[in-house]
């Protein structure tokens, strides 16, 4: 029987009913008494020299409030990057100043260099075409391509840097030696260059800021489309405005969407606050999607070469690749570490690999910035993989699945420290392929083949096995390996005196269903009904502290947070009931909500000594405040270590080169799972955003740094008549070893383990067609399909 | 600005508006109807799906002047009298066909207008009929199921879970 409550139970979620009523609270939904609204005027071209900027153009049209330019933000802070990467050489990695407003130069397009105020949207809008049109802008040749971009830094993104580079990292520099010359001596080696392609997040809710300012306190507050508020309180308040922290409020209400795009801290919410400060009124700004478009943090953009020395029976011996990285224009706040220590420290996958070496030279361009988008890094470092791994078994005539099958670590062989650095806790690689070639009826492909060969299509299956590091992350290392934060979360869960409880958590809920499946685990803990326990965040006023949603994070860092904060309350709560009780602490039993002296019938209910907390007449004040809140703040011993196997069976129609994905089989060690329902329908979104990088999504730039696909007619998002349902198991799970709750989190696994499936399906289908295609780069539309196919 | 008179979610209502405000700003904000979305620019997305006439209309793609006088109705309208949620909104939550929330509104809206042409469609009429409507979070696949839940099938069996 299937829980109906509590953990494991797929309780139906509580957000949807004002989601599907319309009564969600986005922040494109509040309006604040007053409020003005901003604009945004933005480069058209990728590169240029701001000569003047037209502002006089808005003076006096109607409704206009102020207009801002980057002059007026040159006293305040840059945006900063959240990590510090060393170059091989030593030398810290460059970090030009990210601005609030483009000053003296714009580097991309989208980049922007003033802001109109005024009463209405379609005022300030009118009147930032009117600036835009007397600005003049002088066009200096965009630096795109990496390749170039590092050979030839005549033309440069940022004037004061010697070149275009960031950083060039090696990972791990020790290990370099030793895997050259393990590949050097190795009896096959099977060499790849492949493009991981530029993806563009396209949360559906675009991004908006409202600034607002209190000249009778001098207290600011922001309600923003964020992951993290308490992070954005940080970069805004000690970076880039200088306010004190304590003087300004972030709240994320309802957020549509995320995926990594809406971590980051951007201009436009210091420009709301600035806004707000100078017209002592409150500032909205709603992107419009061409914006989000232009200027949300992109993702992906690796060039990588990957080499894969093996014996002749596919044994790996040493993996090595060169990837050049896209960081864009400007650094974003996790920009440097995704393309290093979310990429480089993967690259063993979920293998017994003696020699693995990383290098990434990350590359400054005249794009949008480039940073995390669901799954950072992982995808990057799995698809390279999964890809080298498939090509190798295509060389030397071996099966790909007893290829892995060989290479896997095995269940004995944990703890399991990488060449690359991580050292994974538990897991079971052989376990979750065999469930999905068991779901995935790999017996039966023939068959399957014969009939899709009957109707002229060409039928193939693909194979990932994928591993990732989430829950982010052990601080004291995180710290080590260049962090400029920590990254614990924090909860407070208070017992309110009737005996039901809100919980104040610093992860925030864009869609992961917090609301309802972090209920299920207080209410577990306390034995009170889930409809007892109340969620609250998005407040910087309100939780404790938190760094947010991200690298699936929420219920490995933040819910381990409040289940020990829970923890701590039952430890209050069995003296408070010991005193009640007149037995010694030791004597109390708490379960099922029953505090109970052991041996005798005496007990007290869960609400009973909550009430005793806030009306303390029988209680032992001298030794013990009254009140039942606790905070605790979490910090992760290691990261977890979710893995899996999918299967992808494509269809591939000869004539056009247009691929359909006919099915595709999860099977994921996510540990133990609090809601199937809920990891089910993260799995799900996340293989179909895979499918889309894999099939249809490409953020493309032409040489002059235009955004060729820059609307929905242009970058093809996944529909729902693009895809297939998707098969989900998730039953061979291997709790996590450093987490009482033993999960390891799911956000981010489709999205990782699914590109290389559906791009080996495709291979698979084209070459036992009797094509002898070594590659296709992703995404692989009927167009490059079918040039591979006829040359 | 003119007067723009409309029934929306059988209220009759008016609020002034330009001739260039669109019948997705008008209900958002001439009327505080903020359940229906704005996800694009391009009429590509169809966050905005509300129900002109008993037609599903993409709100962001047609100006308020030019249905004055119409019947509207909107995501706030779909509930039943007794406030509870109406077949469609049952079905999207009981088979967590939402995530985030944010497409949600113009997919049971056209969801309702789907059914209402085709009371059992097979899985592949649902996948094309909601092909105008983009979904992030989800890959579809639950609100898939929610559909053909909607209608009366066997959404499980038919997802072959
Ligand atoms: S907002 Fe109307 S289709 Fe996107
Ligand atoms: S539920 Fe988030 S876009 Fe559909």
């Amino acid at each position: 029987m299937p829980k109906d409550h509590g953990i494991g139970a797929s309780t139906k979620r509580r957000e949807d009913v004002r989601f599907l009523t319309g009564t969600g609270n986005y922040l494109h939904d509040i309006t604040v008494h007053g409020q003005a609204y901003a604009v945004f005027v933005r480069s058209n071209v990728a590169n240029g020299r701001i000569v003047s900027v037209g502002s006089d153009a808005a003076t006096g049209m109607p409704g206009v409030l102020a207009v801002f330019t980057g002059a007026d933000f040159t006293a305040v802070g840059g945006n900063p990057a959240g990590w510090l990467i060393n170059s091989r050489n030593g030398e810290p990695m460059r970090e030009p100043k990210r601005p609030v407003l483009a000053h003296g130069k714009v580097r991309h397009v989208g980049d922007a260099y003033a802001a109109v105020i005024a009463a209405s949207y379609n005022e300030a809008k009118d009147a930032a075409q009117a600036v835009a049109d007397a600005s003049v802008i002088e066009e200096l040749p965009a630096v795109v391509d990496m390749a170039k971009a590092l050979a030839d830094p005549t033309n440069r993104v940022h004037d004061e840097l010697p070149d275009n580079q960031c950083f060039d990292w090696g990972w791990i520099e020790d290990n370099r030696a030793r895997v050259d010359a393990a590949i050097k001596a190795a009896p096959h080696v099977t060499t790849l260059e492949l493009i991981n392609n530029r993806l563009i997040p396209n949360a559906m809710e675009p991004r908006a800021s409202i600034g607002e300012y209190f000249p009778g306190t001098g207290d600011y507050k922001l309600t923003t489309t964020s992951q993290n508020p308490h992070l954005t309180r940080l970069l805004v308040a000690a970076f880039v405005m200088g306010i004190p922290e304590n003087k300004l409020t972030v709240v994320a209400p309802d957020v549509g969407g995320g995926f990594g795009s809406k971590i980051y801290h951007y201009g436009e919410e210091a420009l709301v606050l600035a806004a707000a400060k100078k017209l002592k009124r409150a500032v909205k700004w709603v992107a419009e999607r061409s914006e989000s478009f232009l200027t949300d943090a992109h993702g992906r953009d690796h060039v990588t070469r990957i080499e894969l020395a093996c014996e002749k029976d596919g044994t790996f011996i040493a993996f090595r690749t060169e990837t050049m990285a896209n960081v864009g224009a400007y650094l974003s706040n996790f920009a440097t570490v995704t393309p290093t220590f979310l990429h480089g420290t993967l690259m063993a996958g979920p293998y017994k690999v003696p020699n693995v070496y990383v290098n990434v030279k990350t590359v400054f361009t005249n794009t949008a910035p480039v940073d995390a988008y669901r799954g950072a890094g992982r995808p990057e470092a799995t698809y390279s993989l999964e890809r080298v791994v498939d090509m190798m078994c295509r060389e030397l005539g071996l099966d790909p699945f007893e290829v892995r099958r060989k290479n896997f670590i095995t269940t004995d062989m944990f703890p399991y420290t990488t060449p690359v650095g991580l050292a994974y806790d538990i897991g079971n690689y052989h376990a979750t392929l065999d469930k999905a070639t068991q779901l995935g009826d790999v017996a039966g492909f023939e068959g399957r083949r014969a009939a899709s060969a009957a109707k002229g299509k060409l039928r193939g299956l693909g194979l990932s096995t994928w591993i990732e590091a989430c829950g982010i992350a052990p601080s004291n290392l995180a710290g080590i390996l260049g962090a400029r934060v920590g990254l614990y979360d924090a909860a407070t869960v208070r017992v309110n005196p009737t005996g039901n409880v809100s919980v104040f958590v610093g992860a925030h809920s864009h869609g992961q269903s917090h609301e309802t499946v972090f209920p299920q685990i207080v209410a577990d803990k306390f034995g009170i009904p889930e409809s007892s326990v109340e969620i609250v965040h998005g407040d910087t006023s309100k939780i404790p502290f938190g760094m947010g949603s991200y690298g699936s994070r929420s219920l490995a860092v933040c819910g381990q947070a409040m289940s020990n904060a829970c923890d701590k309350v039952v430890a209050k709560g069995r003296k408070i009931a010991a005193h009640m009780l007149e037995v010694t602490e030791a004597d109390i039993v708490f379960s099922d909500g029953v505090f109970t002296a052991s041996g005798t019938n005496k007990s007290k209910t869960f609400g009973e000594i909550a009430f005793s907390a806030y009306v303390p007449h029988n209680y032992p004040l001298a030794t013990l405040e009254p009140g039942l809140e606790e905070t605790a703040f979490y910090d992760p011993a290691n990261f977890t270590y979710p893995a899996g196997t999918y299967i992808c069976e494509v269809e591939v129609d000869a004539d056009t080169g247009r691929v359909e994905v006919a099915s595709f089989t999860c099977a994921d060690d996510f540990g133990n799972v609090m809601n199937p329902m809920v990891v089910r329908g993260q799995v799900h979104g996340g293989v179909v955003q895979g499918i889309g990088q894999a099939l249809l999504e490409h953020g493309v730039y032409d040489e002059n740094g235009q955004l060729l696909s820059g609307s929905y007619m242009d970058y093809t998002m996944p529909r729902a008549d693009d895809v297939p349902f998707v098969t989900v198991d998730h039953s061979c799970a291997t709790p996590c070893t450093h987490n009482t709750l033993g999960v390891k989190g799911c956000g981010e696994a489709g999205a990782i383990g699914s590109p290389p499936a559906v791009v080996n399906a495709v291979l698979d289908a084209l070459n036992r067609a009797g094509h002898n295609i070594a590659h296709i780069d992703m995404p692989l539309t009927p167009s490059r399909v079918w040039h591979a196919m006829n040359g | 600005m003119t007067k723009v008179t409309m029934t929306v979610n059988g209220i009759s209502q008016s609020a002034e508006t330009e001739g260039r405000t669109l019948l997705s700003a008008y209900l958002r904000e001439g009327l505080g109807l903020t359940g229906t979305h704005i996800g694009c620019d391009t009429s590509q997305c169809g966050a905005c799906v509300v129900h002109v006439d008993g037609v599903a209309v993409k709100s962001c793609s047609i100006f308020a002047q030019d249905v004055a006088g119409s019947r509207v109705t909107t995501i706030e309208g779909m509930a039943n009298e007794d406030g509870s949620l109406g077949v469609v909104q049952q079905a999207f939550q009981d088979h967590h066909g939402l995530q985030c929330g944010f497409c949600t509104a113009g997919m049971v809206m056209t969801t309702s207008a789907l059914l209402k042409g085709n009371p059992r469609p097979t899985e592949q009429e649902v996948r094309h009929g909601l092909e105008g409507n983009i979904c992030r979070c989800t890959g579809y696949h639950n609100i898939v199921k929610a559909v053909l839940a909607a209608s009366g099938q066997d959404a499980v069996a038919m997802a072959a879970e």
